[in-house]
């Protein structure tokens, strides 16, 4: 990069330009760790003035730009792009109000997931999206993915949560998305910008809605002899019309990694359950004791109770490792994250066993059972040649399956760089190139984090048609900006 | 826009009935016009692609379109800057897929809520939202209006419950985004973009959505709060957020006040019986002065009524940060005092309300709503005037500021609408 760029970009963030190559390969890759590419650059910026600066040098010079949280996607969304920078938000890490009466928190994209829960906690409230790396993921990372966690199924995702943002635009202007109350007039820019993967701009300012935590929580655990029988019992629980907090699934060999990892005593078996129920305490009783009596029926062995803070936490500590404890049983996995309709689950497990079997790769499978999100492992050693490659090759057939299914390529960890090539399967021509025309209007030159979430570019033809002014504006009665 | 040439409309009408079928593509009446604007033709498509086509055609000849469902709502938003055609999507009315093993339905634009409610019924199911007219509004129209009602203080808005779209857009492409699955971040949100644009982007043809169990039980309470119809809601802010502070899971937290008399709050509790009670005597303990009285009649349908009657009123939608709601109260009081005129007022717990003005003079109605939309909107809320007598509506733009990010939607709509010909003029910032 031009000694004349970087002098500038110094000029903005002091020390906070970094263009070492040694210090650049902390930036080259997110959680996605088999996909790289040196950035020229990275940018740590301490303030939404110098975000905009920042953005409107790279608009000025053609720079494509890169938005990172903590890096722990799992998409490659924060993956780098060739002769572009890194804005790492890591730096805006402030809360910046709490507003208790009305439910809401404002934050800076760099603050991590559970200092917000953290910060609220003593007075009740909660932050509800909670993504198993929420003690290490930010906000921001969090908007960009619309990253959602096990207790979406009830509370739903980050974009429930996110009222309002503000943003640097591709173009440098700083935009109000959204509003603190609700239903503001327009478009709703919070629900489309939640979850575009920092295709669209930098939030630099989330305004969110904070929960109030439920008078009672209870986690029951569940051990059947299959996961055909565990997810039977998920089938069961809906239709009951019983509503949980979350539902989660793991298979044998899912337990035995977080069993040799975390050691949270787990029952050894065919498919575990845990169930968890919060509400009013005589709701959740008479609810749990249903959850209890269908999860028996349909072949559970063992059922455990977990009611105080404490006991919840062992029960929880397992299934929020399972990933991370992959390397205990495995010297190399992949993580996919497909999304099928619940009612396909005993069909697609069946298939991916039968996929496993015939590829002569381990498949450990955790899920979020309530709503169908599939967490496949596929395990395979990098050290044997073309392994590697069977693996991705065996993760991909599963995302296939669940298209297949009804389903989705991706539940909560985004398409990124890693799952573009996918779209395609999931969308036809005309729904991206429809997509796309949001991108045209946001980011009609394609420099914040292009190349990512499509599998082609479109061009963004200039369509603004000629302004036609309202009648009430001719009449002077009205001004539209 | 150079207005049409005759032939070329001619040839329109003509590709348009050869599309759907000539009874299927009438003459507009008196009652098709969109205030004082009438359209020609009324064209009821009956597949998606129809309405694609149909959007094909209309926007190769530069006819502007005006989309209709149940024409419940057809008086919200600006007056339009024109329109030739109103495409209905009245044909357009089944539920495809009610998968209730994955609380999933499938619906077409056109059919009408109290339909969808019925089928999903059958399974024990619902959509969790409670909108104006069931009877006759239609599932795209309620998604454009993005209509709401008291179970989103429970279930969310639409935003939380719309899971897939389809729209057709003005060159005829017909669109997907989003899906069938709960859970799904493929792409971006097409459908939250889609909901409560007012028509403006495309045409939704087909949506898709998370269903909720119908609860056991239901229960209702009603309190009297200890204001009086002078006070300035310090009782009634203090009730609901006493409510809202308790761990309790309500399904309705609606506030109902007026000129001439005391707000009073209703609450309501669904699901097991036992939970129903409990949270019912925890309600009894709470310590805010206020006390129970008996619930109207209907009293979870108490916005629609405020659009009952008088042609001459003026009704608005408000958004207010939740704890603000007793200031709103109070600034509704102080100005329409001086002026005698009569309000009332239904307004939910998430700060979203609808309130009602009886119209005596209309500069004066116009002096209040400038007023009170000033201070809305200095702490993050919104007034939107919904009903209003013509003179209102040609001197008053009825959405208020889209802040510093009209110019974002402005783009947004030359997008997916570069020529302007759907519902032009109709949406905020003349959009």
């Amino acid at each position: 990069m031009e000694a004349r760029i970087l002098g500038q970009f110094r000029a903005i963030v002091g020390k906070g330009l970094i263009t070492e190559t040694s210090q650049l390969h902390t930036y080259e890759c997110d959680g996605l760790t088999n996909l790289r590419v040196l950035p020229q650059a990275v940018l740590l910026p301490t303030s939404t003035s110098e975000v905009q600066a920042i953005v409107r040098i790279c608009q000025r010079e053609k720079i494509p730009f890169v938005a990172r949280g903590s890096g722990t996607g799992l998409s490659g969304g924060a993956l780098p792009v060739d002769n572009g920078v890194v804005i790492s938000l890591a730096r805006m890490n402030r809360i910046l109000e709490v507003d208790l009466p009305n439910a809401r928190v404002v934050v800076e994209p760099g603050v991590i997931n559970s200092d917000v829960t953290m910060r609220v906690a003593p007075h009740g409230y909660f932050y509800a999206p909670d993504p198993s790396s929420q003690s290490v993921c930010s906000i921001g990372g969090n908007v960009a993915e619309n990253s959602g966690g096990a207790h979406c199924l009830k509370y739903g995702f980050t974009t429930t949560h996110v009222l309002a943002l503000e943003v640097v635009l591709p173009d440098g202007a700083i935009v109000h998305l959204g509003s603190r109350a609700v239903d503001r007039p327009g478009y709703d820019l919070p629900g489309i910008f939640v979850g575009s993967e920092g295709t669209l701009g930098i939030a630099t300012k989330v305004v969110l809605r904070i929960v109030k935590k439920p008078a009672v929580i209870q986690t029951l655990l569940a051990a059947f002899n299959s996961t055909e029988e565990a997810g039977a019992a998920v089938s069961g629980i809906i239709a009951a019309g019983v509503l949980p907090a979350a539902i989660e699934m793991m298979d044998n060999l899912a337990i035995q990694a977080a069993e040799a990892s975390v050691h949270a005593g787990y029952p050894n078996c065919g498919g575990l359950l845990l169930v968890e129920l919060d509400g009013p305490a005589a709701e959740v009783e008479h609810l749990m004791e249903q959850v209890g009596r269908i999860c028996t029926q349909c072949g559970a062995w063992e059922i455990r109770v977990a009611q105080s803070e404490a006991e919840r936490a062992v029960v929880w500590k397992g299934r929020k490792a399972a990933f991370a404890a992959m390397g205990r049983i495995s010297p190399n996995y992949i993580v996919q994250d497909g999304v099928i309709p619940r009612t396909a689950l005993p069909r697609i497990l069946g298939d991916i066993e039968r996929m496993s079997a015939a590829e002569g790769l381990r498949v450990a499978n955790v899920f979020h059972a309530g709503d169908g999100n599939l967490h496949p492992l596929v395990l395979y050693d990098g050290r044997i040649a073309g392994q590697e490659e069977r693996a991705m090759e065996l993760s991909i057939n599963i995302l296939r399956l669940c298209v297949k299914y009804g389903g989705s390529i991706t539940g909560e960890h985004g398409v990124g760089e890693e799952k573009k090539m996918m779209m395609g399967e999931m969308f036809a021509e005309p729904d991206l190139e429809t997509m796309q025309l949001v991108r045209c209007a946001f980011d009609p030159e394609r420099l914040s984090n292009p190349g990512k979430v499509f599998p082609r570019t479109r061009l963004c033809a200039e369509r603004t048609g000629p302004y036609q002014p309202h009648p009430l504006e001719v009449a002077g009665v009205a001004q539209f900006f | 826009m150079p207005h049409p040439s005759i032939a070329a409309v001619e040839t329109a009408w003509s590709d348009l009935r050869a599309l759907v079928g000539e009874e299927h593509m009438r003459a507009s009446m008196m009652e098709d016009a969109v205030d004082d604007v009438l359209p020609q033709m009324v064209i009821e498509p009956g597949t998606a692609e129809e309405v694609a086509g149909a959007l094909k055609i209309a926007t190769g000849a530069g006819l502007k379109v005006i989309p209709r469902g149940g024409a419940t709502k057809m008086g919200w938003g600006n007056s339009p800057r024109g329109g030739e055609l109103i495409l209905s999507t009245r044909r357009l009315n089944r539920v495809v897929e009610h998968a209730w093993g994955d609380m999933t339905a499938t619906v077409e634009a056109g059919c009408t809520f109290q339909h969808l409610q019925e089928t999903l019924a059958a399974h024990g199911q619902r959509l969790a939202l409670d909108p104006l007219w069931p009877e006759h509004a239609t599932i795209g129209g309620i998604l454009a209006t993005n209509d709401s009602g008291p179970l989103r203080v429970r279930f969310g808005s639409l935003r939380d419950l719309i899971i897939g779209i389809t729209l057709a857009l003005p060159d005829g492409t017909l669109a997907k985004s989003g899906g069938k699955v709960v859970k799904n971040v493929a792409g971006y949100d097409l459908p939250k973009l889609a909901t409560g644009s007012l028509g403006t982007l495309g045409i939704i043809t087909q949506a898709i959505f998370r269903l909720h169990p119908v609860p056991r039980e239901s229960r209702t309470l009603s309190f009297a709060t200890s204001d009086d119809a002078t006070s300035h809601g310090e009782g009634m802010n203090a009730l609901v957020l006493a409510i809202q502070d308790c761990n309790m899971v309500p399904t309705g937290v609606q506030v109902r006040a007026g000129s001439g008399s005391a707000p009073e709050v209703d609450l309501r509790f669904e699901g097991t019986a036992a939970g129903c009670e409990a949270q019912t005597e925890q309600t009894m303990r709470l310590e805010s002065g206020a006390r129970r009285i008996e619930s109207p009649a209907d009293v979870w349908n108490a916005h629609a009524e405020l659009f009952r009657g008088s042609e001459d009123c003026v009704v608005c939608k408000f958004s207010v940060l939740p704890a603000d709601l007793g200031v709103f109260l109070e600034s509704i009081r102080t100005v329409t005092e001086p002026l005698h005129l009569p309000w009332k007022l239904v307004a939910q717990a998430v700060g979203a309300g609808y309130l009602r003005f009886e119209r005596c003079d209309s500069s004066a109605v116009i002096s209040v709503l400038h007023d009170l939309r000033k201070k809305l909107e200095t702490r993050g809320g919104s007034l939107v005037i919904l009903r209003c007598p013509h003179e209102i509506k040609s001197t008053m733009d009825v959405w208020g500021s889209a802040g510093d990010a009209l110019a974002l939607m402005r783009s947004i709509k030359a997008q997916f609408d570069p020529t302007g010909v759907l519902n032009p003029g109709r949406f905020v910032g003349g959009i």
